[in-house]
């Protein structure tokens, strides 16, 4: 730097100007930062309510930011700012949950490293009385050590929804096993339509159904790996046999929780939630119909994941009594809620058995068959199988779908990382 | 060659300057001083909060077990060193980041290259040229790779990369989706190299307007042809500290590849550079905060290393330069 710098002197009324924008400029950063989506404490019509933040994932179904808001407003017990998110919930809601700048109530997929590291409370008092009312599967699937976590909000069962008049006219039955469902999608294969779409990675998201349909289970009763017999290795063969088999569909714009590629005509079958039902049937009419990820062989039973989201309350919260009411009225008392929320958009199925069986949307055609199926075969998730065991289970299925790995192989190495993570958890 | 002769004709002029001014910059170090810190100041205060402080964080967070929480308690040692330079999956993501390299920085220095070489012999409307390549620098890595998923390479057969070999009967590709032959590593060079060719193309085109004519002149009178001649004998030797920075921001950008291949095929196994697996164990919905740390350090002592040693072969900054 030349040593003669113009005006290198400064004036105390120009250091005063200068340190006065820097302080201003100070405050401004402090002033960003810190959006919980919590309405500000100050002003507004609450007077002495408590404030709540509530988080959702960004549902597809149009109309459910605008309930969710709705059912926010309507509370008169507390202020409840709805923040709905768009693009990766797990990620941003893990990192709210490390702070207190998290939401108060959020919904989320149980598992225990929430109750470890102290991120959820127990609502077992606001369900001691409505318990009944639940499946023992949604409850157990959101229960540790005897203590109910979360309320379930919908049940969404995973399955295959199929064009009947492209079976027809094929002369194909719905598919009954694995390999009835892979020889299907060949023929129903043309230089247009695909057989079957199964999501841009290749079939990752029936790896739980396959292994269930083969016997097998993530973690045995007593939590050991429970997918490392020959009949799991097996089922997840047949994925990467139905991969290779040319029949499926790759690389659409939308992934497999989406029904554009089914009604667009891209496909005869996709595996999707129940979800898209009326989106489905909107573009297709009566022309859908609905297996569950079939049986293996002749030993086993079809599989039909039973998905859905479950309302937490936040252990970080600063009213924790506040939002364990809120989340009472909204998901135990206000039954009218629950039903708009589980059908006047997508199609769920509503946890609680007494609106289940009221629910006339499910009552014909294929949603009450999905329905059906998921009573006679749907499972939950177990809380104990931790993400981390997720990501390794998901590693040895894009090995073996898509790389053709050895299935024993992959399901040792997968193996190793799951024991290390229930050696952490259970000693 | 150049740079110490402009180095001792500036010399005396500089030394003249300095001994004339000695008395006044006493008086004026303090404001110097002042305006030092004003300016530099904010940044030094956002280095340090945003950068240094992180970085002394994760390098106490790799020492401890800490799932989902930024303050653990659980005192590890070494172990999650250990984990992470035995785990498989992070010696891939290693792995895939060296594929991607090869690919990338060769392709973009020659490409780059070329088109600076091109770019500067247009004699007409040579702003035009220079923006045009240059524009695409200004677009998001995400907005790019959407538009690389969803409508140059998807799998169907409106995609636009499947509609040119449609015309020529070849079959659908789903590029993001096939792993054998490994199609995905098409769109995810591309992207990047239409993002990035412009910028370093100015770098090169700044680099050769460096380049004294008169070597050009004196290399015709000695004979050299024009053409490939003079470009191995004089341009690209005099092109050598540029070439050298655009090694070495090139490697380290490879190595923090992570929102094209984010975008367009997710945290796949097979395609996932350190940084999209860091990212997938650490700030995803595992939150193990201690592995993640851990390995985001090894990653930085590799760049740290891989730079300091291309500095040894190159001579990066050597006077001369």
């Amino acid at each position: 730097m030349p040593a003669h710098v113009p005006n290198a002197g400064l004036s105390r009324r120009d250091l005063l100007k200068r340190t006065g924008s820097l302080a201003a400029l100070a405050a401004f950063t402090a002033a960003c930062g810190g959006n919980t989506g919590r309405p500000s404490s100050g002003g507004g019509s609450g007077g002495s309510k408590p404030n709540l933040a509530q988080w959702y994932h960004q549902y597809g179904e149009t109309g459910t930011q605008q309930a969710a808001l709705k059912y926010a407003k309507a509370y008169p017990d507390a202020n409840v700012a709805v923040q709905w998110t768009p693009g990766d919930y797990d990620a941003k809601l893990a990192s709210g949950l490390l702070s207190s700048k998290g939401p108060d109530v959020f919904e989320g997929h149980f598992n225990i490293s929430m109750v470890k590291s102290n991120q959820v409370v127990a609502l077992d008092d606001i369900m001691a009385d409505v318990k009944d009312d639940f499946q023992p599967g949604d409850l157990a699937t959101n229960t540790l050590d005897g203590k109910i976590y979360g309320i379930r909000m919908i049940i969404d069962p995973q399955v295959i929804y199929y064009k009947k008049s492209l079976l027809d006219k094929a002369g194909i039955k719905p598919p009954e096993t694995i390999d009835d469902l892979i020889s299907a999608a060949k023929e129903l294969t043309t230089n247009k339509v695909k057989g079957i779409f199964v999501g841009n990675d290749g079939g990752n998201v029936m790896g739980g159904p396959a292994l269930y349909s083969s016997g097998g289970e993530y973690l045995t009763k007593d939590n050991k790996p429970g997918f490392t017999g020959d009949r799991a290795a097996q089922a997840f063969g047949k994925l990467h046999e139905l991969y290779a088999s040319k029949s499926v569909l790759l690389g659409a714009p939308t992934d497999w929780w989406d029904p554009t590629a089914i009604n667009q005509g891209l496909v005869a079958m996709q595996f999707i939630g129940m979800w898209a039902v009326p989106g489905m049937q909107k573009a297709l009419g009566d022309d859908i119909g609905v297996i569950p990820f079939p049986k293996l062989d002749a030993q086993a039973k079809p599989a039909v994941y039973s998905g859905g989201w479950t309302q937490f309350v936040s252990a970080k919260s600063a009213n924790v009594d506040a939002a364990k009411k809120f989340v009472k009225w909204l998901w135990i008392d206000k039954s009218e809620y629950q039903e708009d929320w589980s059908l006047s958009y997508g199609f769920h199925i509503p946890p609680r058995k007494s609106l289940a069986a009221k629910a006339a949307k499910l009552q014909s055609g294929v949603a009450a068959d999905t329905v059906k199926l998921t009573q006679d075969y749907g499972y939950t998730d177990n809380p104990a199988w931790t993400p981390k065991m997720g990501t390794a289970f998901t590693d040895l299925l894009t090995n073996v779908i898509k790389k053709g790995a050895d299935p024993a192989a992959e399901i040792t190495k997968a193996e190793k990382t799951v024991n290390g993570e229930l050696t952490r958890l259970f000693g | 060659m150049s740079a110490p002769a402009t180095k001792t004709s500036a010399d005396p002029a500089v030394s003249g300057e300095r001994r004339g001014s000695r008395r006044r910059r006493r008086k004026t170090i303090a404001g110097t001083t002042l305006w030092f810190w004003v300016f530099v100041g904010p940044f030094v205060v956002g280095l340090l909060v945003f950068s240094y402080l992180p970085i002394i964080w994760s390098l106490v967070l790799s020492f401890f077990e800490a799932y989902n929480t930024a303050t653990p308690s659980k005192f590890v040692g070494l172990r999650n060193y250990v984990d992470m330079l035995t785990d498989h999956n992070f010696l891939s993501s290693l792995g895939t980041f060296t594929i991607f390299a090869v690919f990338i920085v060769p392709l973009t220095f020659v490409l780059a290259l070329a088109l600076a070489l091109l770019v500067n012999q247009v004699k007409i409307a040579r702003a035009f040229f220079r923006s045009v390549f240059f524009l695409p620098t200004a677009c998001s890595y995400v907005v790019a790779s959407l538009i690389w998923k969803l409508s140059i390479f998807n799998g169907v057969r409106f995609g636009l990369a499947n509609t040119v070999l449609g015309w020529f009967g070849i079959d659908n590709i789903a590029w993001l989706s096939t792993v054998d032959p490994p199609w995905y590593w098409i769109p995810l060079v591309t992207v990047r190299l239409w993002l990035q060719l412009g910028f370093y193309m100015i770098l090169f085109i700044a680099g050769l307007q460096r380049i004294s004519p008169t070597l050009y002149e004196a290399a015709y009178v000695d004979g050299a042809k024009p053409g490939w001649q003079v470009f191995r004998y004089i341009t690209l030797p005099q092109l050598r500290a540029t070439s050298v920075a655009v090694l070495i921001l090139n490697l380290i950008a490879a190595y923090q590849a992570f929102d094209e291949f984010y975008n367009l095929v997710g945290n796949v196994n097979y395609a996932r550079p350190p940084l999209v697996y860091l990212y997938g164990i650490s700030l995803g919905s595992i939150q193990d905060l201690g592995h993640g740390s851990a390995g985001a350090l090894i990653l930085a002592v590799i760049i740290m290393l891989v730079t300091l040693l291309q500095n040894r072969i190159f001579g990066f900054g050597k006077a001369g330069d």
